[in-house]
């Protein structure tokens, strides 16, 4: 009971010190206090809740008990995390990036191909393409492959309507430009077009981390060999297991977010030079 | 018909149809070359050979084929739309229905959370600088992931039926809806909101008389993301949920017995539902843009 209370005083108080915050000049130290402070009151009400309420963890488990399965089985998580991560998500984004890249290059220099491939491509990024999943499960089979195809499909769109956008962007007077060097097609590619193009798939690259994450578990659900986030979180659940599933969570969202945090770094390095990115420094 | 549309540089029709055509005989090409090997070890155990007419009609009318020819998946969606009766559990109407619901619930449910955040975000500090950064921080975890994890624990709480997957549907259609409408609310310049406080206008008609109707275009945006996302939670909801029926699980139940028909219909119908919905909020989005005159 007093837990309760204690965890609901603390939250006043830690929204009480977030409004003063508020109230202060912006500094970067300042401003990282809010979320945490926000982070850490939500994680404490969580807990508090679940012990005063005495809720059951088969509904939800405190966050005290999903840290220690966490440590606990660190081994599995680390198996499912290869499995799903690295071997499915991480080589379906790079093939799926890599071919929607050169689609792209190639709806470039065509435009009748473009103007046939864009309007399909735009259509078919809103579409539930999960739904593919099954199909390519059956195909490839059980292993890393199927989910790899799974995520290669996913993040084809996306990035190609990046890129192709991205390419059209640079000004006509910087192309006139290129053409008073005598620059052929390549060097205004690669020198021009492709850079100020950068910013624009990079923003694809970003969106498809996620997508790329959700891919591969989600396609773990139609079949998988005995490892795996998806695998694991599908078969945990119905054993009411829900602290190892939430363990599973958090290591997605780890996951999750060091590779978006890997896209943004590469992004600063590479468009280092973009308004957006010098105004942060 | 508008001329400038079939001929002239930013001709869109002809490129697209070329383009349909093409991958219909791709496809057309590809299920001869994914069926073929189990005509051939058909032919071999019964000892005969096959001409190539007869392997090419074969391969395209197989029961459970690798890749179902087109005309099969027209064939079969005809067949478990037009000829059942819509509460068989055979008709994909009746599957239809159930996805629909649930998108549609999840989306008027995540997408009235949305705003409802996003204007608390956008007139109080404290909260935009404490719940900002999770929301931004959200996108980039695999949120689907949770899932199965939410029908479960909803379900042994007592909630069963079409309201775990609404939740993740919800869920699914709430984060860009935020995000775009924080944005959209932010987009009046301060010489705007200068103008409002000359005429002294109190925070509600700041709100509703310059921030709404700027943030119009952002809405349509997020509604359009929001629902392709709803649609898609639906469908994942629906996997782990057992038998309670949608497109999910009907392509789950087929990807199950190995009945690929089963599979591309679904796959087909769910395209066909996102693609209708997210026409309708066009259609709503031209007309107002339109009426307000903020159309590009």
């Amino acid at each position: 009971m007093t837990y309760f209370w204690a965890a609901m005083v603390f939250w006043i108080l830690a929204w009480m010190i977030n409004i003063w915050i508020a109230r202060q000049n912006e500094t970067k130290i300042l401003n990282l206090f809010p979320p945490i402070l926000f982070g850490v009151s939500v994680m404490f009400i969580w807990e508090a809740s679940v012990v005063h309420f005495d809720v059951s963890p088969v509904i939800l488990p405190p966050p005290s008990a999903i840290y220690y399965k966490f440590i606990s089985s660190i081994p599995i998580l680390w198996g499912d995390f290869v499995q799903t991560a690295l071997k499915g998500a991480l080589s379906g984004y790079f093939m799926g990036c890599g071919a929607a890249f050169v689609v792209s290059l190639i709806a470039d220099r065509f435009k009748f191909f473009e103007r046939g491939v864009l309007p399909i491509a735009n259509f078919l990024a809103a579409m539930p393409i999960i739904g593919i999943a099954p199909i390519l499960v059956m195909w490839y089979g059980y292993g890393w492959q199927s989910k790899a195809a799974v995520v290669a499909v996913m993040v084809f769109f996306p990035i190609l309507i990046n890129t192709v956008q991205g390419i059209k962007m640079s000004d006509k007077i910087h192309r006139d430009l290129m053409q008073t060097y005598n620059a052929n097609y390549l060097q205004t590619l690669l020198k021009l077009r492709l850079a100020t193009a950068m910013p624009f798939i990079f923003n694809g690259l970003k969106i498809c981390t996620t997508l790329s994450l959700i891919g591969a578990i989600v396609a773990e659900f139609f079949g998988s060999p005995i490892r795996g986030m998806g695998f694991r979180i599908s078969t945990e659940a119905p054993r009411f297991a829900l602290d190892m599933v939430w363990a599973e969570i958090t290591v997605a969202a780890i996951a999750g977010s060091l590779f978006y945090g890997g896209v943004v770094l590469l992004e600063k390095k590479i468009t280092f030079w973009h308004p957006s990115q010098r105004g942060r420094a | 018909m508008n001329k400038k549309l079939w001929i002239g540089s930013d001709n869109k029709i002809v490129p697209v149809i070329c383009m349909i055509t093409f991958i219909v005989i791709i496809w057309y090409g590809f299920s001869i070359v994914l069926n073929a090997p189990w005509e051939f070890d058909k032919a071999k155990r019964s000892s005969i050979t096959l001409s190539t007419t007869e392997l090419v009609s074969q391969t395209w009318s197989q029961k459970r084929p690798k890749l179902p020819a087109p005309h099969q998946i027209t064939k079969e969606i005809w067949d478990t739309t037009v000829n059942k009766k819509v509460t068989s559990k055979r008709s994909l109407i009746y599957h239809g229905l159930i996805t629909f619901y649930e998108t549609i619930y999840g989306f008027a449910f995540g997408t009235g959370l949305g705003i409802l955040l996003s204007i608390g975000i956008v007139y109080n500090k404290a909260t935009a600088m404490s719940v900002m950064p999770w929301i931004i921080t959200s996108q980039t975890i695999p949120i689907l992931a949770i899932a199965p994890m939410i029908v479960v624990a909803l379900g042994s709480a007592g909630f069963s039926g079409l309201m775990p997957i609404v939740i993740i549907s919800m869920y699914l259609s709430f984060f860009p809806v935020v995000v775009g409408m924080v944005k959209g609310l932010k987009s009046p310049e301060q010489l705007e909101v200068d103008l409002m406080k000359t005429w002294s206008a109190s925070k509600a008609q700041v709100l509703f008389k310059l921030r709404v109707p700027k943030s119009t275009p952002y809405l349509f945006t997020s509604l359009k993301l929001g629902m392709a996302a709803s649609v898609v939670g639906a469908i994942v909801g629906e996997l782990p949920s057992g038998g309670g029926g949608g497109l999910g699980f009907r392509m789950l139940s087929g990807s199950t017995f190995g009945n690929t028909l089963h599979i591309w219909s679904g796959l087909f119908s769910a395209a066909i539902l996102a693609g209708s919905l997210i026409s309708i909020i066009i259609i709503i989005e031209r007309v107002v843009l339109k009426r307000m005159a903020l159309e590009t």
